[in-house]
């Protein structure tokens, strides 16, 4: 994974694509979601949705997955070549998530990000800020899923383990 | 040992019963009666507070292996070396965590449309293993849609705690309600 010096706006980065097949959705469902649209085929054609439709709760959380395990298949690939991996830090948060369009059983999103801001931060010398615009598009090229996400990375030359 | 906190105000005073669900898989509104909260239910304003909701270790690894498997969610010793000095739960997995004790608490019995999204998240403060957390639900505005006017667009602010008080997530979401008159119709209508 790269440092904050490695990081430049505009740059993007695909992470992946992944299948939200019906049982997987009604098993994040019932756990966290148990609406009926995100339960029962049936509930979801009479719903706004059209359908049996993921909860959005699900399609963030593997959004997340992805990108993690990208990372961390680019990671090994640094390590292998002898340079510096950065660790990722943990994130204040995010804005802007939108639920586009309904993502349906079946369906395939592939997601990506790209860098949208970066800076420095006084407070915490050794990390920077970036925000990347993560978005998830279906398999007729529609988009879904949107969020602004906002993380630390480490600085290259200015880190001491805290 | 659901812990049941009697709650809130809704539309014209009327006390309503809200059963906080402490587990997963527990029936929730086996007491409540099916009255279905609409749009009408949700005037700006504190709406009600909910839970306690447990976390166990076990939960945080397990979301974490699924969909957030980084060191700081799964492993004590490499947790502790990270900002968060310990090991935490994924605030993706808290977001979800928030979304089914709001289920538990009210959506589940509201004529809700889905949310089109999220207006801003923020993780204060780590979800720790053992936490029993808390949750405060205001209305910070309820507007019927411009191009839906048979449906309501009401935004909330739900803020989670641990038992200490310490906050440890914000988020501000709207969802989509259906407005009384068109509920009972669809009733009618079966």
């Amino acid at each position: 994974m790269r440092f904050f010096e490695d990081i430049a706006i505009g740059q993007r980065r695909e992470v992946g694509s992944f299948t939200f097949t019906a049982d997987l959705i009604k098993a994040f469902a019932a756990q966290f979601d148990p609406q009926p649209f995100h339960l029962d085929e049936e509930a979801g054609r009479k719903s706004l949705f059209g359908g049996l439709a993921a909860s959005g709760w699900h399609v963030a959380s593997v959004c997340m997955k992805l990108m993690v395990t990208d990372g961390q298949r680019l990671a090994k690939q640094q390590a292998a070549r002898g340079e510096a991996v950065a660790a990722w830090g943990p994130s204040p948060g995010f804005r802007d998530l939108r639920w586009i369009k309904p993502v349906l059983a079946g369906d395939t999103i592939s997601f990506s990000s790209e860098i949208e801001t970066t800076r420095t931060s006084s407070r915490r010398p050794e990390w920077g800020i970036v925000q990347a615009r993560n978005t998830g598009i279906n398999q007729r090229g529609e988009l879904v899923f949107s969020f602004l996400a906002t993380g630390f990375l480490p600085r290259r030359n200015n880190n001491p383990a805290p | 040992m659901a812990a049941v906190r009697p709650q809130g105000t809704s539309h014209a005073g009327r006390q309503v019963e809200i059963a906080a669900n402490n587990g997963h898989n527990q029936a929730s509104f086996a007491a409540i009666p099916t009255m279905t909260l609409t749009f009408e239910d949700f005037p700006p304003g504190h709406f009600g507070s909910f839970g306690p909701r447990h976390v166990t270790r076990e939960e945080i690894l397990a979301f974490a292996a699924e969909f957030d498997p980084q060191p700081m969610h799964l492993d004590e010793v490499a947790a502790s070396k990270t900002m968060l000095r310990g090991l935490s739960g994924s605030g993706w997995h808290l977001c979800s965590i928030m979304m089914r004790m709001m289920f538990d608490a009210f959506i589940g019995r509201t004529a809700s449309l889905g949310s089109p999204g999220v207006n801003e998240v923020r993780w204060l403060s780590p979800l720790r293993p053992g936490d029993d957390l808390t949750l405060d639900v205001e209305v910070v505005e309820a507007r019927v849609s411009r191009s839906r006017p048979e449906t309501g667009i009401v935004t909330m602010k739900a803020l989670v705690r641990n038992a200490a008080g310490q906050d440890l997530c914000e988020m501000v979401s709207p969802i989509l309600v259906s407005r009384r008159d068109a509920t009972a119709a669809a009733e009618l209508a079966g």
